[in-house]
């Protein structure tokens, strides 16, 4: 069976100068996934991003985008939409002015009805008529996606979409995002929020000084990770440290996270072990009341990383 | 196994937006701005209040071309509003629109989102200078237009008094008038280019968004120097000046197509270096502030060298030396000016007329008491104006003292006899009226090949 893939990038090389942004990245996106880039300040993921927008032209390497083999700067092919360091929004205008001048400017002549519907689907339908002037960043980044949103595009390239957004602002762009995948537009998106990419991403990239480090699900990543650290619950907490004490690759974290008033451990180990002690803890009579990683997988190996990077300085 | 999408879908390359859709674009992103709205209201009504409020005092600015004529006619109200326009708001107008038009996607951080829209650098640009363009024509427009209608509605549609004297009708002058601001229009496009310069050039930095008021300061300061006159014709600026060759007979309009040309030069030469430097501009580098050696390098020395090669050129070509201020050119101007203005005044009287060829109007003048040589600016400059009267033998006299300027333009201030130049009313059947041989403006052109 065909995977179809909106974005195909295969050992792109990028410089800046001496400095080295991409050096021979890897990435292969389909369509309707939502495909998240995660990485320290300084990885390439801007620099990727640019790319896929057409923005600058790699050196080496080949790019394919919506199958459109991408070979001069400013070549993206029609269909790709997004922003890179900003929704790039113009405060003497108001929302519905700047949808409507972005409109004009592509050639599109989109009725108050595309562009009203837009502005709902990121929730602006109140302030549609307010000077962007006095919007807060979350309130530009929505309606910086209602820009995006106007060319109707099959992929949609963001750069930290959540900054600054509330909850409701956050859950207003997940659920449109979501839409647009479940109907087949591709999107990549960058963010330190981790919390955001583990809901709306089933894969991610990670990148570190300019490399791919990992690819693939999630899933797939806290397979390979390192040890994690979980929260673990139980109704015999007593019972439950014996048995973690004596279970082969299973180290109790004692410290600030084990709270003895809730009954409440923090383990070390490797997702084999973990699930030896969950076994041994039923067969002791012990009840698990609640096993989570206390940080996310995809945290964790962002921390790993900016850990490593630190180091290496 | 995977494909692209291409394989079941047809993917249409990015089409670039085209130029007229961005001119549109960033026509409306211009006229959003408060202060760009702001400086349309005040260009259209300003000059209007201006010209009408003044043509209501008895104090007028008469060290502006024409200013001693805004109580005569409406016509000299655009006047004096173009001289003031070509030394201040022009090139501050010129410094907030065009300086400010690619600085201020650096200010608001939009120039990925510009380029992700319009995929053209090249098309960018040209948009952006035909906006900013539009908005200064549009600007101008008004300075002339109110002016105009402030005037003469102030004040009526009365003949103007040219820099020689001669009586102009309302309908020579109001040609005049129009190309006057024509004319004006080469070194505001210039400034306007330079504006582009600076505002591509050094991006967010204030230095960019006052790159023409600060060229136009300089050039300024430059004219009011006794350089060489090919010097003075070489700078953009001296075409604010030269549109008063204009009301001259006849017209004084070598260095008014010199400034034109020089001016345009300036354009065009500033807006391609300006094209030059932007379609090189790294756009990933989202830290990029403006480039200041490349400012110079691309922005600053091939004006400068445009301005010493214009030098020669224009000394080769005019036959111009020194400042083209010398006793010969002074005699004549302040003699023909003399002339015309008498008739004006034996009109008022109600005298019988007399023509230019009955008087044989002649002026000697020296400068400094002939203790220095009688050439150049400068505000010691003496003349004797003779003349005669049909069927009388002796000869009249009337003594002035000019201020000559480096840029041509003279005042020159009656120092008797009184009855001639003495007073500032005269008094005439239908009262007093504004003495015109009391003090008169007059011109001396800097080039030897027409004469004024």
């Amino acid at each position: 069976m065909d995977t179809l893939l909106a974005v195909r990038a295969r050992g792109i090389g990028k410089s800046f100068g001496d400095v080295v942004a991409l050096d021979g990245i890897d990435l292969d996106v389909t369509q309707g996934q939502i495909h998240g880039l995660v990485g320290p300040n300084g990885a390439g993921k801007t620099t990727l991003l640019g790319l896929l927008l057409g923005l600058a032209v790699a050196d080496s390497g080949r790019l394919e985008i919506l199958g459109t083999p991408v070979g001069r700067a400013l070549d993206a092919p029609d269909g790709v939409a997004g922003f890179v360091d900003g929704p790039g929004l113009y405060p003497s205008l108001t929302a519905r002015q700047n949808l409507a001048a972005l409109a004009a400017l592509r050639g599109r002549d989109e009725g108050a009805s595309v562009i009203g519907d837009a502005l709902d689907q990121v929730g602006l339908t109140d302030v549609a008529d307010d000077r962007v002037r006095g919007f807060s960043l979350g309130m530009r980044q929505r309606l910086g996606l209602a820009a995006a949103l106007l060319t109707k595009p099959r992929l949609l390239v963001l750069d930290e979409p959540s900054n600054g957004l509330d909850p409701a602002g956050k859950k207003h762009v997940h659920g449109v995002l979501s839409r647009l995948a479940a109907d087949g537009t591709s999107v990549v998106l960058s963010s330190h929020r981790m919390d955001d990419l583990e809901a709306l991403c089933s894969e991610v990239t990670i990148i570190a000084t300019g490399r791919v480090v990992f690819t693939g699900p999630l899933s797939k990543l806290a397979a390979e990770n390192r040890e994690l650290d979980y929260r673990l619950q139980t109704s015999d907490p007593e019972g439950a440290r014996r048995l973690a004490d004596d279970t082969a690759g299973i180290g109790v974290i004692d410290g600030a996270m084990t709270r003895q008033d809730t009954g409440m451990l923090v383990v070390r180990a490797l997702v084999p072990a973990l699930d030896e002690l969950v076994s041994g803890l039923v067969y002791a009579g012990i009840a698990v009341r609640e096993l989570a990683p206390v940080v996310s997988p995809l945290e964790a190996a962002f921390l790993a990383l900016t850990e490593q990077q630190e180091a290496d300085r | 196994m995977t494909a692209t999408i291409a394989a079941v879908d047809n993917v249409a390359s990015a089409r670039r937006v085209s130029v007229p859709r961005g001119y549109r674009f960033e026509l409306v992103k211009l006229v959003s701005q408060w202060r760009i709205r702001l400086l349309v209201l005040a260009c259209w009504i300003a000059p209007a209040l201006f010209v009408a409020a003044v043509g209501q005092q008895s104090t007028l600015p008469v060290d502006t071309l024409f200013g001693r004529w805004m109580l005569a006619t409406g016509w000299a109200g655009p006047l004096v509003m173009l001289g003031f326009a070509g030394t201040w708001a022009l090139p501050l107008l010129t410094s907030v629109v065009a300086g400010d038009v690619f600085a201020s996607e650096d200010r608001l951080g939009t120039w990925r989102h510009l380029l992700v829209a319009v995929r053209s650098p090249r098309r960018i640009f040209v948009s952006k200078a035909l906006a900013s363009l539009t908005v200064i024509l549009l600007l101008v427009a008004g300075m002339a237009v109110s002016s105009t209608i402030g005037g003469l509605l102030a004040v009526g549609n009365q003949p103007l008094v040219g820099l020689d004297g001669h009586l102009l009708a309302p309908g020579d002058t109001s040609v005049r008038v129009l190309l006057a601001w024509v004319c004006a229009l080469a070194p505001t496009l210039a400034l306007a280019a330079i504006g582009l310069l600076g505002s591509v050039s050094l991006g967010r930095s204030p230095m960019g968004l006052l790159l023409p008021a600060i060229v136009a300061l300089a050039m300024q300061l430059a004219q009011m120097l006794p350089l060489p006159v090919s010097v003075r014709l070489a700078l953009p600026s001296y075409a604010f000046i030269s549109w008063n060759g204009l009301f001259t007979t006849p017209e004084q309009l070598g260095p008014l197509l010199i400034g034109v040309v020089v001016s345009l030069v300036w354009a065009v030469l500033a807006t391609v270096l300006a094209y030059v430097l932007f379609v090189r501009r790294d756009f990933t580098n989202v830290n990029y502030d403006g480039s200041g050696r490349r400012a110079i390098t691309i922005g600053l020395l091939p004006l400068v060298g445009l301005v010493v090669v214009t030098v020669p050129t224009v000394a080769v070509s005019t036959g111009a030396t020194g400042s083209g201020i010398d006793q010969d050119k002074v005699q004549r101007s302040v003699a023909t000016a003399f002339a015309h203005l008498y008739r004006v005044q034996t009109k008022q009287l109600n005298r019988p007329d007399v023509t230019e060829a009955q008087l044989k109007a002649s002026a000697t003048c020296d400068k400094g008491s002939s203790r220095v040589a009688p050439e150049g600016p400068g505000n010691d400059w003496r003349c004797v104006v003779s003349w005669h009267l049909p069927g009388i033998k002796a000869a009249g006299s009337a003594i002035y003292q000019l201020d000559i300027t480096a840029d041509g333009r003279f005042m020159a201030d009656g120092d008797g006899p009184k009855e001639v130049n003495g007073y500032f009313l005269v008094r005439t059947p239908e009262g007093d009226a504004p003495n015109p041989l009391w003090q008169f403006d007059g011109n001396v052109e800097l080039l030897p090949t027409s004469k004024g």
